[in-house]
């Protein structure tokens, strides 16, 4: 097994809560793998401290092989992550060239429009960005992601508010880069999950419930129970 | 190129406005372009980096006393001098910036205010070189580049006039470059710039310098132009000044600055004339700003008519 990322005993607490508590969790490289869990599981909190955006209470995280804990949020990136907010950030204010050329840190216009190709708004390459229909605006900051042409993707509830042929698009793209780049996908919709995940962590109350491929998971009686039955 | 063509068109009038304006007006337009280069710093770290100073004086004041202390006590030349005081306020600025950028938001503002006040009691403190509140004059004698007397009035007006297109190129190559991008990219939205793998504080920091830098050219000039350093240009009024200009012409445009300095000049120019309440007036015209030009003169010719203007 080629291990992509690891984390160990990686622990949140806010305040007394423990958001996460005690994770280790591994990503095989070039796989998609999903990360489910009730809200308020502790999901964004453990790849915030992943990406480096949130900091850990204790715990360590390994990329490809160093240990990443102590660097900042924007050298993890140089090191090939990238990562997309649950809550859509992009730069309203700017067009959607200038959104991608920040991504993609080059502001070469023919790059700008083969990166809006693959989310089919390259006619749209001149509006400003938050003009943009709510689900063009996620699908932007999924683009702007991939267009950073990481290693390790990071996304964040990325077809929360898509329309169901948005959805599709977006499971066309993710595929595309099956293979090459890692995957790591939080993701409510279960039909997403099934359909793009090769392994599934299911974590509750900040713990690891259960890690294994869908249909282990599916079949999986406490997660039943946690999770997929309380849906 | 649309942008440089721009700026030189700005530079070439001002040229020509050199040969043409009476008396009186040719000197305000020397202190006006002098100030704009005040507002174009200011502008770089407020406008498109989006970080609020209150205290940008004590930049403006920091080349101002480089300058004029090294030709006052330390006897160097014009230039000399200049250049001193650039690396003076450079090297200022970066510690400053150190100091300060751990901070954000309205702890950002604070510390920067509370340093131009440490700033203004030091030179008050220090009264014994820099003859505190009273300030000093700089002789005619000590104000010659290569002959030129700086303080003749075509000799101030076309100095101004090259410093002044100096800057107002070198911001448009700023704004247009890969790290002027990062700067507004950082105003528009932090956390999404530093996971797109961008080192938020160093980008800062080099606002923070650049910033200062211009912001101390422009003291360093004021002083070598009109001959007189004084305590009462780092006060806070002093750091407010750059705000209002920025705010008036248009923030994080490159003509705004020019077009804020040059309007509220004048505003109070022509109020001052008219009432000792001349505040009130320039108090009135910025609530009407507010109300229905909030981006800016420059900035809402942008928003309305022409989106390419830098
Ligand atoms: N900044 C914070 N301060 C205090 N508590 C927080 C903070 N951020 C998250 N929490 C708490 O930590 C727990 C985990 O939150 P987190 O956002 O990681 O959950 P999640 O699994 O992503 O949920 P969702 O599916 O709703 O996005 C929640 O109980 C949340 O209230
Ligand atoms: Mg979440």
């Amino acid at each position: 097994m080629n291990l992509h990322l690891e984390t160990k005993g990686l622990t949140r607490i806010y305040g007394g809560l423990h958001a996460v508590s005690d994770v280790d969790f591994s990503l095989e490289r070039g796989k998609i793998h999903a990360l489910i869990g009730p809200n308020g599981a502790g999901k964004s909190t453990f790849v915030g401290m992943v990406s480096g955006r949130i900091p850990a209470s204790s715990g360590t995280v390994m990329f490809e092989g160093q240990d990443i804990s102590n660097l900042p949020a924007h050298k993890r990136m140089r090191r090939g992550m990238a990562y997309t907010f649950q809550i859509t950030a992009i730069y309203a204010n700017l067009t959607l060239a200038q959104n991608i050329a920040l991504a993609l840190q080059d502001r070469n216009r023919d790059k700008a429009l083969t990166a809006l190709k693959r989310i089919g708004l390259e006619d749209r390459i001149d509006q400003i960005a938050g003009d943009l229909s709510y689900g063009h605006q996620r699908l932007l900051e999924i683009a702007m992601g991939v267009a950073q042409n990481p290693r390790l993707l990071i996304l964040d509830e990325p077809t929360q508010g898509l329309a169901e042929s948005e959805i599709v698009q977006f499971q066309t793209l993710i595929r595309s880069l099956a293979g090459d780049t890692t995957i790591l996908l939080i993701e409510h919709n279960m039909d997403v999950v099934m359909a793009l995940a090769e392994q599934i962590t299911v974590l509750n109350m900040g713990q690891v419930l259960a890690t294994g491929t869908p249909q282990d998971i599916q079949s999986n009686a406490a997660v039943q129970a946690a999770y997929l039955g309380t849906e | 190129m649309k942008t440089h063509l721009l700026h030189l068109a700005l530079i070439g009038l001002l040229f020509a406005l050199g040969f043409i304006l009476p008396d009186y007006h040719q000197g305000n337009f020397s202190r006006i372009m002098v100030l704009a280069i005040y507002a174009m710093g200011y502008n770089v770290m407020f406008g498109y980096t989006g970080m609020l100073s209150l205290g940008h004086a004590m930049f403006f004041a920091a080349g101002m006393y480089g300058f004029g202390l090294s030709v006052q006590l330390g006897d160097l030349g014009v230039i000399p001098a200049m250049l001193l005081a650039l690396l003076g306020t450079a090297a200022f600025a970066a510690l400053v910036g150190a100091l300060s950028l751990r901070t954000i938001g309205v702890g950002f503002m604070i510390v920067t205010l509370m340093f131009a006040q440490a700033v203004y009691l030091t030179i008050l403190y220090a009264g014994k070189y820099t003859r505190g509140d009273e300030g000093f004059v700089l002789q005619p004698e000590a104000r010659t580049i290569a002959g030129m007397a700086l303080n003749q009035p075509d000799i101030r007006y076309f100095t101004a006039l090259m410093l002044f297109g100096l800057v107002l190129l070198g911001t448009g190559l700023l704004v247009r470059s890969n790290f002027g991008s990062v700067l507004v990219a950082v105003r528009e939205n932090e956390e999404r710039t530093r996971m797109l793998g961008y080192d938020v504080i160093a980008h800062k920091m080099g606002a923070v310098v650049v910033s200062g830098v211009i912001s101390g050219l422009s003291g360093a000039t004021y002083a070598a132009l009109f001959g007189y350093v004084g305590a009462s240009f780092a006060t806070v009024q002093y750091s407010i000044f750059p705000l209002l200009w920025v705010l008036l012409g248009g923030m994080g445009t490159t003509l705004g600055p020019f077009v804020g300095a040059l309007l509220m000049f004048y505003l109070i120019d022509y109020s001052s004339g008219l009432t000792n309440a001349y505040m009130l007036i320039v108090g009135v015209a910025l609530v009407l700003l507010v109300l229905f030009a909030r981006a800016g003169i420059i900035g809402e010719i942008r928003k309305r008519w022409v989106p390419w203007l830098p």
